[in-house]
């Protein structure tokens, strides 16, 4: 069974049509990776997903449930669905061991102890367990960002969504947030990931779908995607992403 | 008051024949006169003898010991805080109605904002005292006067914490909600565990001014009719006037406030100082 299903998606922001009639799947276990450039509609994709962004027609099923179903119970539904932000967003007032328990308190119930105990399980696999009494700000972003993927995990979801998880880092940051990721992928997580690191993509991808103006233009292998690109707008996106520096 | 902005070196000699050096020194030395000026004026003017028997007279002030403390400013303070935990909590649910996706909640928010603020606070304070016994002859405040004050200063700076925390609420980064609800939480649930605690930080520097002002209008209880136990310290430093017929109990009373306010006015720019400071 499919994890992620999206049927005929579209979404507009007022007169603006940014998405304009995806499909894909992604299949349990599989890890999907979003290209594209900027604008092409990759974060409003992904925040249909978890409905962040109300989608303005088509369905979203995870794990087989309707998302879009107008009597879903969206904050039940998006349990299952773990997300990474660009800017981390983790909770500036809370410690990194409140900011990952916090929501299995209060949306999971589970008691204070178990949920110290799941929490202080997943900083561990993000290689931050000494950290737990520290505060957001007295961490890197690296590590920032590393705890909100341990806080998303806590919650056991069936599938996690990263938009652009690395790209507000500084560049010596990025491969330790991609490490933790990669073991993610090798473990069996469910991933869509929208990201710029081709070199992740290439190796950690199952697929690579590739968008541009709200529509998904190539959707394959990485070894085809990114290796040998079918349509002329992948390959000049690609070679712009590649060779930043060349003049096009 | 300041020096004159302008011309510097440029103007080595401007056409008056005075060097800039020179004219700032003689625009010192003209405000120094008239101040002198008027400080002698003052003086003359006053009748020492009448005022320190009259406003520093520690034979009437001593009268006040210990009713000073232990009632007016202990009323003063009752009253104040009541008003503001009111406030405080009305004002919340104000500037949470004002985002509410329940257009009557927002219409009935900015509505009671412009009311409650364009009002003098003493008018509120003549309708709880006389047209709410009226309106609601039901309706006992716990507290009676207690009740009452704290219902009217709590109706005033509601007005004002709600626009307080509308901005605080604001302030507060859009992902900080878009990850609680990411995580499952339901809407209130993201308010309250996360988006209102980091609110309610960013506004604590606005609400110690907010309880400087409600400190000084806890003094429109007066309007209330108070008993000589339920007495604040504007009140009681008036009626101990006319009783000795010697105004220096007015004095004590205004020094009260300000050992309150004074260092809560400090201690709210030392707090947006330290805010600025952390951006
Ligand atoms: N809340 C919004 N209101 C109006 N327009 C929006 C909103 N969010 C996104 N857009 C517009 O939708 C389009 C797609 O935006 P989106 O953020 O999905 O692109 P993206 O592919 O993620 O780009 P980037 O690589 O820069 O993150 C853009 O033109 C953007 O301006
Ligand atoms: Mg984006």
């Amino acid at each position: 069974m499919s994890t992620v299903e999206i049927r005929n998606l579209h979404k507009y922001f007022g007169k603006l049509e940014v998405l304009k009639g995806i499909d894909f799947k992604v299949a349990s276990g599989q890890v999907v990776c979003v290209i594209g450039p900027s604008g092409s509609g990759k974060s409003t994709l992904l925040r249909c997903v978890n409905l962040l962004e109300q989608p303005t027609s088509g369905q979203v099923f995870v794990d087989g449930i309707e998302l879009t179903h107008p009597d879903v119970d969206i904050d039940a539904a998006r349990r299952r669905l773990g997300m990474v932000f660009q800017q981390f967003n983790l909770f500036p007032h809370l410690t990194v061991l409140r900011n990952v328990t916090i929501a299995q308190e209060r949306v999971l119930k589970r008691n204070r102890s178990e949920a110290e105990r799941v929490a202080r399980e997943n900083l561990e696999r993000v290689g931050l367990a000494e950290k737990a009494d520290s505060y957001p700000a007295q961490l890197s972003g690296g590590q920032q960002q590393r705890v909100a993927i341990a806080r998303a995990l806590a919650m056991s979801p069936s599938l996690m969504l990263f938009d652009e998880p690395t790209s507000a880092l500084d560049p010596e940051l990025v491969g330790d947030v991609l490490k933790v990721m990669r073991t993610l992928a090798q473990e069996g997580m469910t991933m869509l990931v929208v990201t710029h690191e081709m070199g992740f993509a290439r190796e950690v991808a199952d697929r690579v779908v590739f968008m541009d103006g709200g529509v998904i233009v190539e959707d394959g292998p990485p070894k085809q995607v990114i290796g040998d690109p079918r349509h002329e707008r992948t390959r000049a996106f690609l070679s712009r992403v590649l060779n930043p520096d060349q003049v096009s | 008051m300041s020096e004159p902005s302008s011309s510097p070196t440029l103007t080595a000699a401007p056409p008056g024949g005075l060097s800039p050096r020179r004219r700032q020194q003689l625009s010192r030395g003209v405000q120094y006169a008239i101040l002198v000026v008027v400080i002698a004026v003052i003086a003359l003017l006053a009748d020492w003898r009448e005022i320190s028997k009259s406003f520093f007279n520690f034979t009437v002030a001593g009268e006040g010991m210990p009713a000073l403390f232990t009632v007016a400013l202990r009323n003063t303070v009752i009253y104040t805080l009541s008003g503001f935990v009111l406030g405080f909590a009305l004002g919340l649910v104000l500037a949470l109605m004002r985002q509410s996706s329940v257009a009557p909640y927002r219409w009935i928010s900015a509505a009671y904002v412009e009311v409650f603020r364009g009002l003098p606070a003493l008018l509120i304070f003549l309708m709880i005292g006389s047209g709410l016994p009226l309106a609601f002859p039901e309706l006992t405040l716990p507290g009676d006067v207690y009740g009452k004050a704290a219902l009217g200063l709590g109706l005033v700076s509601a007005a004002y914490m709600a626009e307080t925390f509308r901005a605080g609420l604001q302030a507060v980064p859009k992902g900080q909600m878009e990850a609680a609800r990411s995580l499952g939480m339901p809407y209130m649930r993201a308010m309250v565990s996360i988006v209102i605690p980091q609110a309610i930080r960013i506004v604590i520097p606005p609400l110690t001014n907010e309880l400087v002002l409600l400190f000084k209008d806890s003094s429109l209880v007066l309007f209330l009719g108070v008993t000589a136990a339920q007495v604040e310290l504007a009140k009681f430093g008036n009626d101990q006037a006319s009783t000795f017929a010697n105004p220096t109990p007015i004095l004590v009373s205004g020094l009260t406030y300000l050992i309150i306010t004074i260092p809560l006015g400090y201690v709210a720019r030392r707090l947006e100082a330290r805010k600025g400071a952390h951006r």
